[in-house]
């Protein structure tokens, strides 16, 4: 089967950021994403997400200059102040042209 | 005085207390007990459009004459109880600015669930209150949040946030606990007490149910923070018990001024005397998010919160009473 090589771009955040997120996540260049809830514990401890809802998981399968855009939007905004986690995977995808 | 000893047994031993008794016992003994987060949230939803429904109901059937002295008076609360909030974090407590103004956001804003509470403790003694109340709910709700990260950006030139004004105040107005309080003051005003009537098994008879079990879930959760108290330190924990004082006696006068009846004004009180714990973290961790959670969550929700339901309401009606001659 055919497949193409893309990104996939993988961010975990406090619940409170989803919309905003999203938002940006499509501004940026994505087609779409996948959203689920997580749950887990990092470096930071405390945060409001512990009263005002769970952390979210945000998966979108982009090309490499928009996972770098992505990458340096939540570098530039969310690092500093808010408990995100973003990585980059290589990924082989099925009809990939639907994803550029 | 037989009449206070009754009004801090009824205060101390209704259903609501002892519910957040046992969620704090809970947490504390390591018992397996959780709400599932799904459940927390059709709580907070359910309760939050209830209370907006039953005061527009009430609304449509008050005048404007009644309405605007004790609409004016919470308007200027939620105002003015930011500003010096924030001095007295800044200059006393040596906080920056964007705890001071995360405080001061949570501080002007108001508790639902403390109102809800308040409204059936009065009920329970039998004293009568308007019953536009909830509208009040409502009016002060936003004020403070938006004067505090006001106070916050002005000294925070360039701080990171995200949105600019336009996003803040859209995600602000548009988060549930405000939508659903003014969507269903709206609903319940355009409806009118008939409109109520046809929702009432749901939404009003249930209620105190409800506010019971979301009460054991917050006693949960204030429990949780406990262990923040060495963190946040003994001036917090001072601001968090002295500020609702009084804020209470401030909203408890301003009522009394207005017109407001003994149980009006001691709910006035209590709206000024309580912090926020919905709209407010969210809004201040989105547009604030420099300052620190565990200030602002533990001062609200492990201090405040657990004094006004136990020594805050007999005290403020007991204000309200005084004043009242």
């Amino acid at each position: 089967m055919q497949t193409v090589a893309l990104k996939r771009v993988t961010i975990i955040a406090e619940a409170v950021l989803e919309e905003r997120l999203v938002r940006e996540v499509r501004t940026l260049g994505a087609k779409g994403y996948t959203l689920t809830a997580a749950r887990g514990e990092g470096s930071r401890g405390v945060r409001a997400s512990e009263w005002a809802g769970q952390n979210i998981k945000l998966e979108t399968l982009v090309s490499a200059a928009v996972a770098d855009r992505l990458l340096t939007h939540l570098a530039q905004h969310y690092f500093e102040h808010y408990a995100v986690v973003a990585y980059v995977e290589n990924v082989e995808v099925v009809r990939g042209d639907k994803y550029v | 005085m037989a009449d206070l000893g009754e009004t801090l047994r009824l205060g101390l031993l209704s259903p609501m207390v002892l519910a957040f008794a046992l969620g704090v016992a809970a947490t504390l003994l390591r018992s397996d007990l959780k709400f599932p987060g799904e459940v927390y949230t059709a709580l907070s939803i359910y309760l939050l459009f209830a209370i907006g429904l039953k005061g527009g109901a009430e609304l449509a059937q008050t005048t404007l004459a009644q309405f605007w002295a004790p609409a004016l008076a919470t308007l200027a609360l939620g105002v003015a109880t930011p500003l010096w909030c924030y001095a007295l974090l800044r200059r006393l407590g040596r906080l920056d600015v964007a705890d001071a103004a995360a405080l001061a956001a949570h501080y002007g804003s108001v508790s639902a669930v403390t109102f809800s509470t308040s409204l059936i403790f009065l009920e329970g003694l039998g004293l009568p209150y308007e019953g536009f109340l909830p509208t009040l709910v409502a009016l002060l709700e936003v004020p403070a949040i938006v004067v505090a990260l006001a106070l916050a950006r002005r000294q925070l030139p360039g701080a990171a946030g995200g949105a600019d004004w336009g996003g803040l105040l859209h995600e602000l107005l548009t988060g549930k606990s405000i939508l659903l309080l003014l969507g269903g003051l709206v609903i319940g005003f355009l409806g009118g007490p008939q409109g109520l009537d046809q929702v009432a098994p749901f939404f009003v008879d249930p209620f105190r149910g409800a506010l019971t079990l979301f009460l054991l879930e917050m006693g949960m959760v204030a429990a949780q923070r406990f262990r923040d108290f060495g963190k946040v330190g003994g001036f917090l924990i001072g601001f968090g018990i002295a500020m609702p004082v009084v804020h209470g006696a401030l909203g408890v006068g301003l009522g009394t001024l207005a017109g407001l009846s003994v149980g009006g004004s001691m709910v006035l009180g209590v709206l000024a005397a309580s912090a926020s714990y919905i709209a407010a973290p969210a809004a201040v961790r989105l547009a604030l998010p420099q300052a620190n959670p565990s200030y602002y969550l533990t001062a609200a929700l492990a201090i405040t919160f657990p004094f006004n339901l136990v020594i805050g309401l007999p005290l403020y009606l007991e204000m309200a009473r005084w004043l009242h001659g």
